[in-house]
């Protein structure tokens, strides 16, 4: 209960009315919540996997090789015999660090772009535009496996494949708002008594389209975790030295046939969990943050 | 559109390290050898010369040849081609019918416990990944139930379906025969939709013109067959197999290529299948809340004749733009489809060639994709411009 709160006053840090919001909004702020949990409790756990595993995640015939899940090895052991249930704990580290590492970049490429584009107009505006539009109608994950392969195996380099994909849909949001932000009165004041460029953009713009760089962001997480394992089950992934789910996943789809079901099934779940947390977070926000549907609930 | 994207990934591929040579001959040949090699691919000119050569060769509808084994990318881009597009639409058939119809359930209850249901099935849907859920279908039907097959397109030792007409230089002529017969469904798939939403005179043109589409490809397909009845008998079709089949009359092959078509299509359809609930979920909302709705249901029409008659039809064409919007999420997810279930289409082939690090091939399908992304949000365009009278003024 008390992490719940911290997180809401987090929240309510970053978006302001957020806590009244969660309030009135039922169903919304609970997604809200139960996403955060998750989440949490799965980052919690990588880091805490070291003390929590059961045996070494990486060391291999520690049971009967495809060992079916029992009171030993809950959810059973692999090709090698590794239990899968340590595998499970401490697999989130590659995933989780990809997604961090490409929401960053994200951030650090697209929100500044799109403030600058959007702001300037013109030539700078259609040209940036154009591009971005042309990726982001593009299947994300082909420029993504393609910019993967170029720049080699690695997690920052996997970040970085996935941070291409995602800048536009920063991009596009923030151009949308700041083009009708930048005609409002007070941004016009701040003009008018010769405020500079950065000030404008960074006092008076960036804290209104703040709350829907935040859903973004959130959607852009699950998205990169989705996208992480999409690469590594092609084959693009980080080389084996670690346990990760997206390897686990992609080395059972090889024992399928055989009816091993416990070897794809948990590390598949944790994937879904991780992703459906950040999910359940945007969409509460997204939900929270549209006021359009609101009208309809208080009828 | 295309073209930025294409010099994107053509400067990009060429920047970045990694050389189609040296995967060809595996780090084994002679200097000479592999500079005669560039020589022949045209890597020893500048980037700027290659650029212009390649979108030269694209105008006259040239993709180049490719890198690894000098065979014509064009070709095989359109031999894998029509197990994408098959795959494709049977996702957004399942998508689109399994979204909306939970949608409409869904803002039926709203914000009761069946709404919350069916808002978190949505959810999760978006949360999986493709071809995990791709495994668990092949586990569950194909490995414990035996029920479908796991992968592939077409049972062992069955020829794809279709006419098996005699023709030496295919691949060439299938163009014309394929081009105007696939133009011709899309417009007479447009025209369904238009007969259905009565735009009687859009409908017409619509129906006209595809006609006109599918008479070219016919003659163009008898004419061959007359023609090439005496020489070698090679394999020709629209390359849906499904399609293929019910034009060959032969049901057995339909129903094999619909088995190996289920799961694959399955698993993508219900990956996307949450956005349109969601989509459906607010706009039936808020659609049912209009006064014509209440009209038409104090004048004690049906349930289901007031939601998807009245209600659903104005609902409708933000779930058509989300449709267009979705097809480029819908090839992303067929590459990862394909793949788990080894279907032979466009995205199992540029996975297959981005690890030779093969220019040309690569090229080619990102272009393929472009041009069909481009093309169905055009489509969707034009049909919302033709369904919402607004748009047109």
């Amino acid at each position: 209960m008390k992490e719940t709160k911290t997180k809401k006053s987090m929240l309510a840090k970053i978006i302001p009315g957020f806590g009244s919001l969660a309030k009135r909004r039922g169903l919304a702020g609970k997604l809200v919540i139960f996403g955060a949990l998750l989440t949490g409790f799965i980052i919690v756990m990588t880091l805490l996997s070291p003390w929590l595993v059961p045996y070494n995640p990486s060391s291999i015939n520690v049971g009967k090789p495809l060992t079916a899940p029992n009171s030993q090895f809950p959810l059973g052991t692999d090709l090698l015999g590794r239990d899968m249930l340590s595998r499970v704990i401490a697999g989130g580290g590659v995933m989780l660090q990809v997604a961090i590492v490409s929401v960053a970049v994200c951030l650090a490429i697209g929100v500044p772009l799109g403030l600058f584009s959007s702001h300037t107009g013109g030539v700078v505006d259609k040209f940036f535009s154009l591009i971005m539009d042309s990726i982001y109608a593009f299947p994300g994950i082909i420029l993504a496996i393609a910019f993967a392969i170029v720049l080699g195996r690695g997690v920052v380099n996997m970040a970085l494949a996935i941070a291409v994909v995602y800048v536009p849909s920063y991009f596009r949001v923030i151009r949308s708002q700041v083009l009708s932000i930048k005609e409002l009165p007070y941004v016009e004041a701040a003009n008018s008594i010769g405020a500079k460029r950065r000030t404008i953009l960074r006092r008076y713009i960036l804290p209104n389209v703040l709350p829907s760089i935040t859903v973004v962001a959130t959607v852009n997480f699950a998205d990169a975790i989705l996208t992480a394992a999409g690469l590594t089950f092609i084959g693009l992934g980080i080389p084996p030295n670690l346990p990760d789910w997206g390897y686990d996943l992609t080395k059972g789809s090889q024992l399928l046939p055989s009816g091993n079901w416990w070897v794809i099934a948990f590390p598949g779940l944790m994937i879904i969990l991780l992703a459906l947390g950040f999910t359940l977070m945007g969409e509460g926000l997204s939900e929270l943050l549209n006021p359009r549907l609101e009208q309809g609930v208080e009828k | 559109m295309i073209f930025i994207l294409l010099t994107t990934v053509f400067v990009v591929m060429r920047v970045l390290p990694g050389d189609p040579v040296q995967m060809h001959f595996e780090k084994m040949a002679s200097p000479e050898t592999m500079l005669q090699m560039r020589i022949q691919l045209g890597l020893d000119k500048p980037i700027w010369a290659q650029y212009f050569d390649y979108v030269v060769g694209l105008f006259r509808g040239d993709l180049g040849k490719s890198m690894q084994d000098y065979s014509s990318v064009g070709q095989q881009i359109f031999s894998a081609f029509p197990a994408t597009l098959e795959l494709a639409i049977c996702s957004m058939i399942i998508a689109v019918s399994v979204g909306v119809f939970l949608g409409v359930e869904s803002s039926k209850s709203y914000n009761k416990p069946k709404d919350h249901v069916i808002r978190v099935f949505g959810i999760v849907t978006y949360a999986i990944p493709v071809f995990f859920l791709g495994m668990i279908l092949q586990m569950i039907f194909g490995v414990w139930l035996h029920w479908l097959p796991t992968g592939g397109r077409i049972g062992p030792g069955l020829t794809p379906p279709g006419l098996n007409i005699p023709l030496s230089a295919s691949s060439g002529f299938a163009a014309y025969f394929i081009a105007p017969s696939l133009a011709g469904l899309v417009l007479a798939s447009i025209y369904l939709v238009a007969a259905k939403v009565k735009h009687k005179k859009f409908g017409r043109r619509v129906l006209a013109i595809s006609l006109v589409f599918f008479a070219v490809g016919w003659a163009f397909f008898a004419g061959l067959g007359l023609y090439f009845m005496s020489s070698n008998r090679v394999h020709l079709s629209t390359g849906l197999f499904t399609v293929d089949s019910l034009l060959a009359g032969n049901l057995f092959s339909f129903g094999v290529s619909l088995k190996y078509l289920l799961l694959p299509s399955l698993t993508l359809g219900l990956v996307l299948c949450g956005i349109f609930i969601r989509l459906t979920r607010s706009n039936m909302f808020e659609t049912m809340r209009l006064d014509f709705v209440t009209a038409a249901k104090a004048r004690g029409l049906r349930d289901r004749t007031v939601t998807y008659r009245y209600a659903f039809r104005n609902a409708f064409l933000p779930v058509l733009t989300m449709m267009g919007l979705q097809f480029a999420l819908l090839l992303g997810g067929a590459v990862l489809t394909e793949y788990t279930f080894s279907w032979p289409g466009l995205g199992r082939y540029l996975v297959d060639r981005i690890n030779f690090r093969d220019y040309t091939a690569i090229q080619g399908a990102v272009v393929v994709f472009g041009l069909f992304v481009s093309i169905v949000s055009l489509a969707v365009d034009l049909l919302y411009a033709y369904l919402d009278p607004r748009i047109r003024l």
